[in-house]
């Protein structure tokens, strides 16, 4: 078992946002959180790796409680990969993706470092953007680089948040086959939060299903993606279709709420 | 479907342009630097007394290396007369036009005088000073112009001989004690500046942040003003304006501090707690300035508009104190500060400890831009300015932009200076002002023309 997440609590003052909240990561195991908006799907990835608190329960990394880690100890070991990027001041790609070096660096970066990065451009078919400003490409090239980023800094565990919001389908596509592919040949095991079903049951192992801060449904994506799921966590009427292997999903309207 | 590229980018080519990348931001240190040094010398060599720039850079580096600089040697003592009769006589015919000492005789008498006597009046002594052993004083009388009547020389031992040189006194005086302070401030503060300046920026993510942005200017002012119009303040005596300015700007960038170390609080807050503080003490400055003393209100205002001219040595040893504390530690957190561009939560799980390095270089750099201020008055331009024009010309990597920033900081500040001593000399104009008024259009002109995305 690579991550235990196990009664994890979490809220802002009097509002709980994450209640009981307990999963578990294998190796090279790609699991989608879905779940409508303000389920709490991002809050649950970053209380994984450490950017919000947690206010009980706890996180075991290889069985160590990430609590009595360093930030810098924890980053070895998970990288974060955000929705987006708003940068203020100018980065090119390459120092977007040298970035992820970081935790394993002193103040100069080493001729490795810099081979290390080159290697990850390319495996993402990026590197023709790599002295283009970070700010100057498209979205779904962005999103190339924020996962380059986290690969570079060669970590065990991907924490995505909404990898594919912004793409266009061939865009959302590409991400997905990258994440499902590097966690195939490299070990590396992911956790995805993701709006579109039909992606989640596609690329992902195993779903958690969040409503309001809990745990709805939890399985392979055949049991967690069902009309009765969607129609009470989203509260839409949906056709669930399935092309023998895994499920698709065709939102039809919304339930209506007397 | 993307455009696919006609042709491939290979790993090798991105690896040299990246290197050609880093190439250009060493460049550009070094090319400061030289600039630095260059407007240096420049800058030394105008005023009232006339200095060549050679003589201001052989003087600045003579105290540092005595023999490798030292003046043109006329002749050694021991040799005249006798074999330096010559070389004293061309030197005398060069310098003085008295051909008559080509053929007249050199005598040394019993006490150590060398003197040449011409026909009549004409004669040339040379004497060595009594109390000073390392000085020589000519004399020549007769036909000559009345202002070139007395010279004093170095006597100075070299291999067991002693060796008579022309005198550096006058430039070396001029150069160390009036010049040279003066711009060594304008390089430090620069430097300080425009670190502060740029370290800001990065940690608060906000284009608009500086040491004058975030208050602390208006809180030294403040703090001057009152020992100024009211005579109070926290430390008495020769420090009493220096001490205020210091402690008020403190205590702004402390209320600043306080407010955004609460929960929940973004980077905006502190910019915004900044601008609230700014316009609070610049109020109570007015409010000061309204009930003062025509005369104080004016010393104030020179106060803040900020100059060198209360440039000496000990002050620039405390800046530089200070900046040689503070500049290492803000570098070190450079990898940190990329970071943190690319947002707090990217930050966090880049292993950053966002909130403790913000807090830490918050103090770090507004202590190194208090000290700064309190003795330079409110410099505002540079702080604001050198990062983003560094970043224009470098792009945004941290780990350049903060050494960066500081040269061109330094370059901006004694250009201005230079400019402000020179234009309307004798007067001196306040250079905060001619920093602005230079740079604002300059900096105009580089946003305008940036080819790419920029905020």
């Amino acid at each position: 078992m690579k991550l235990k997440v196990k009664n994890v609590e979490f809220g802002y003052n009097s509002t709980l946002v994450l209640e009981n909240i307990s999963m578990e990561l294998d190796r090279s195991e790609v699991v989608g959180i879905v779940g409508p908006n303000g389920a709490g799907k991002s809050t649950l990835i970053r209380c994984i790796d450490r950017i919000l608190t947690p206010r009980g329960g706890s996180i075991l990394l290889d069985g160590t409680d990430i609590s009595k880690m360093t930030r810098m100890e924890i980053a070895k070991e998970m990288g974060y990969v955000p929705q987006t990027t708003t940068r203020v001041f100018p980065a090119t790609v390459f120092d977007t993706v040298l970035m992820g070096r970081r935790p394993h660096l002193g103040w100069k970066s080493s001729d490795e470092d810099v081979d290390r990065v080159l290697k990850v451009l390319e495996l993402l078919g990026i590197i023709e953007f790599a002295m283009r400003d970070f700010n100057e490409i498209s979205g779904g090239q962005q999103q190339k680089v924020l996962i380059a980023r986290a690969l570079a800094q060669e970590a065990d565990i991907l924490l995505l948040d909404e990898p594919t919001s912004n793409l266009d389908i061939r865009h959302q596509l590409e991400v997905m086959d990258i994440i499902k592919s590097i966690a195939r040949s490299k070990g590396i095991s992911a956790i995805v939060a993701i709006h579109d079903l039909n992606l989640a049951s596609r690329y992902t192992d195993r779903l958690l299903m969040l409503n309001g801060g809990r745990i709805f449904a939890v399985g392979d994506p055949e049991s967690v993606l069902t009309v009765e799921n969607i129609r009470r966590a989203y509260g839409v009427e949906a056709l669930v279709k399935s092309d023998g292997e895994r499920p698709y999903i065709i939102p039809v309207r919304p339930v209506k709420t007397r | 479907m993307e455009k696919k590229e006609s042709r491939t980018v290979t790993a090798n080519e991105i690896k040299e342009q990246y290197k050609k990348f880093i190439g250009r931001k060493i460049f550009f240190i070094f090319f400061f630097i030289a600039l630095i040094v260059g407007i240096t010398g420049v800058s030394t060599s105008l005023g009232s007394a006339d200095i060549s720039v050679w003589d201001a850079y052989s003087s600045i580096l003579r105290k540092p290396f005595p023999n490798l600089f030292e003046s043109e040697l006329i002749f050694h003592w021991d040799d005249v007369p006798g074999s330096d009769n010559e070389r004293l006589k061309q030197y005398l015919i060069d310098k003085y036009d008295i051909g008559w000492v080509e053929s007249a005789e050199i005598i040394k008498s019993a006490d150590g005088k060398i003197s040449i006597k011409g026909v009549g009046e004409n004669k040339v002594e040379i004497t060595r000073n009594e109390w000073d052993k390392e000085k020589a004083t000519l004399k020549i009388s007769g036909d000559i112009d009345p202002g070139h009547r007395v010279n004093d020389f170095k006597a100075k031992k070299a291999n067991g001989k002693l060796c008579i040189h022309e005198s550096t006194w006058l430039a070396d005086v001029c150069v160390w004690n009036l010049r040279l302070p003066r711009i060594f401030l304008g390089i430090i503060a620069g430097v300080g500046l425009g670190l502060a300046g740029a370290v800001m920026q990065a940690i608060l993510r906000n284009p608009l942040a500086s040491p004058y942005t975030l208050g602390i200017s208006s809180g030294a002012g403040f703090g001057a003003s009152l020992a100024i119009l009211a005579g109070a303040g926290i430390v008495g005596g020769k420090y009493l304006i220096v001490g205020n300015a210091f402690v008020f700007a403190l205590l702004v960038s402390f209320i600043i501090l306080a407010l955004s170390s609460r929960k929940g609080s973004t980077p905006e807050t502190m910019i915004l707690a900044g601008i609230a503080m700014m316009y609070l003490f610049g109020a109570m400055t007015t409010i000061l300035q309204y009930f003062g003393e025509a005369e104080a209100v004016k010393e104030a205002v020179f106060w803040m508009v900020g100059d060198l001219n209360r440039a000496s040595w000990p002050v620039v040893t405390i800046i530089l104190g200070t900046l040689a504390c503070c500049a290492p530690l803000l570098m070190m957190r450079s990898w940190d500060f990329n970071a943190m561009g690319a947002g707090d939560e990217t930050a966090k799980s880049l292993g950053v400890n966002v909130e403790h390095t913000r807090i830490i270089t918050m103090v770090v750099s507004t202590l190194l831009a208090a000290t700064i201020v309190c003795f330079t008055g409110t410099i505002g331009f540079i702080g604001l300015v050198a990062p983003h024009m560094t970043r224009l010309a470098i792009g945004g990597d941290n780990r350049y932009v903060l050494p960066v920033s500081g040269l061109l900081g330094a370059v901006i500040l004694i250009s201005a200076d230079l400019v402000a001593r020179r234009i309307i000399a004798p007067v001196i104009l306040p250079v905060g002002a001619v920093t602005a008024f230079m740079g604002a259009p300059l900096f105009l002109y580089l946003i305008m023309r940036r080819r790419r995305e920029y905020w």
